[in-house]
């Protein structure tokens, strides 16, 4: 340790506190990703130890987490341009790139040899396609260089299942491959609404997002060809093993809702949007969320209700 | 500087020190469940390469 480490104005960043590290694995991107990955765990056919379920889904966890990291060291400059990311602990002067790559690495090859070791090879594999998925293909790849960024580096947040999944069975199925297709599916929908609304300055940074690069109404068609293509897959995953009435009925019903408020949104113009600031387009991206959440909530009651004998077809 | 005083630097990082000793200390007990869950599995079984050794 030098001297100048002893001093915080001299060491060239702030002091970085313990939640400055634990904001680098975006922590609230972290909680989807633990609770899709639970779920897949716990909709699989084969039981799983507590202990060895929960390392697993801890581990997950960490992975997805070194990839916001990793994630943040590569967008640094970007992060600096743009208001809503300018409090983060690299933008803010709190670690250095360097730290969060050197953290971000460290965690990354350590949850994936953990998970290999507490689960299996194939879930430890899924989980480092996923880290390279986000940080290659997505952060340094597609999202600086086409609009359809958030279509494809989707992706990336839609493994979390299936890694779960292939902890308790070793393998992929079309349950796990339709539980991706289903966040996958709905990411574009999700985040293009969000888009409509939120102020951003991606412009600025450099980022080309469909709003700008596309426009807001052709933003508006693609939220409703998106939710159309949605449909189907998520009444798909109602006629495999780890679907049943509950799931069937939460779907279709969620299903009906998102597809009216996917309609509602193709169907306004900009200036009726900006009378009302944005109100169809806040409620669908709320709707959104609830969405995504009703249906994994209803795959883990079918999974709940068939260890009692009842739940599934 | 007293033995019993501390530097400001170690009050400026206690918060970091906590956190970190808390996660290592999680980790090891972590892999130490891990370790007794998987040898009291029915599944478990000791590797033919040990048995050999033991039988020798």
């Amino acid at each position: 340790m030098s001297d100048a480490s002893l001093h915080a104005s001299e060491s060239g960043t702030g002091e970085a506190g313990f939640g400055d590290y634990f904001a680098l694995l975006k922590p609230r991107v972290m909680s989807l990703v633990v609770f899709t990955a639970f779920v897949g765990l716990l909709a699989a056919p084969v039981p799983v130890h507590p202990v060895v379920g929960f390392a697993a889904i801890l581990f997950i966890a960490v992975g997805g987490g070194a990839s916001g990291a990793l994630n943040m060291w590569w967008d640094a400059d970007i992060d600096r341009v743009m208001k809503r990311t300018q409090s983060r602990p690299i933008p803010a002067g709190k670690v250095s790139e360097g730290e969060a790559f050197g953290f971000g690495i460290t965690l990354a090859v350590m949850s994936v040899i953990m998970l290999a070791l507490a689960a299996n090879l194939m879930a430890a594999a899924i989980l480092a396609f996923t880290i390279f998925f986000y940080v290659v293909i997505y952060s340094m790849w597609l999202k600086r260089w086409t609009p359809q960024n958030i279509v494809i580096g989707g992706a990336a947040g839609a493994f979390p299942p299936m890694i779960g999944w292939a902890v308790a069975t070793g393998g992929i199925s079309v349950e796990s491959v339709l539980m991706f297709a289903l966040i996958f599916m709905w990411t574009p929908p999700h985040f293009w609404a969000l888009a409509l609304f939120m102020k951003s300055d991606y412009e600025n940074a450099g980022v080309p997002m469909l709003t700008v690069t596309h426009g807001r109404k052709s933003t508006r068609k693609h939220i409703l060809v998106y939710t159309l293509l949605l449909v189907p897959v998520a009444l798909a995953v109602g006629v495999t093993s780890i679907g049943g009435p509950i799931y069937m009925a939460v779907a279709v019903l969620l299903n009906l809702a998102f597809l009216k408020g996917a309609w509602d949104i193709w169907r306004r113009d900009e200036e009726a949007a900006q009378s009302d600031q944005y109100r169809t387009e806040k409620r669908v991206f709320a709707l959104s969320l609830l969405y995504l959440f009703g249906h994994f909530l209803a795959i883990l009651a079918e999974a709940m209700l068939g260890r009692f004998g009842l739940g599934g077809w | 500087m007293g033995l019993g005083r501390d530097h400001e630097m170690h009050k400026r990082r206690f918060s970091r020190n906590l956190g970190l000793g808390l996660v290592l200390g999680g980790f090891v007990a972590l892999i130490f469940g891990l370790t007794i869950a998987k040898v009291t599995n029915e599944e478990f079984s000791v590797p033919n390469s040990e048995k050999i050794e033991r039988t020798e």
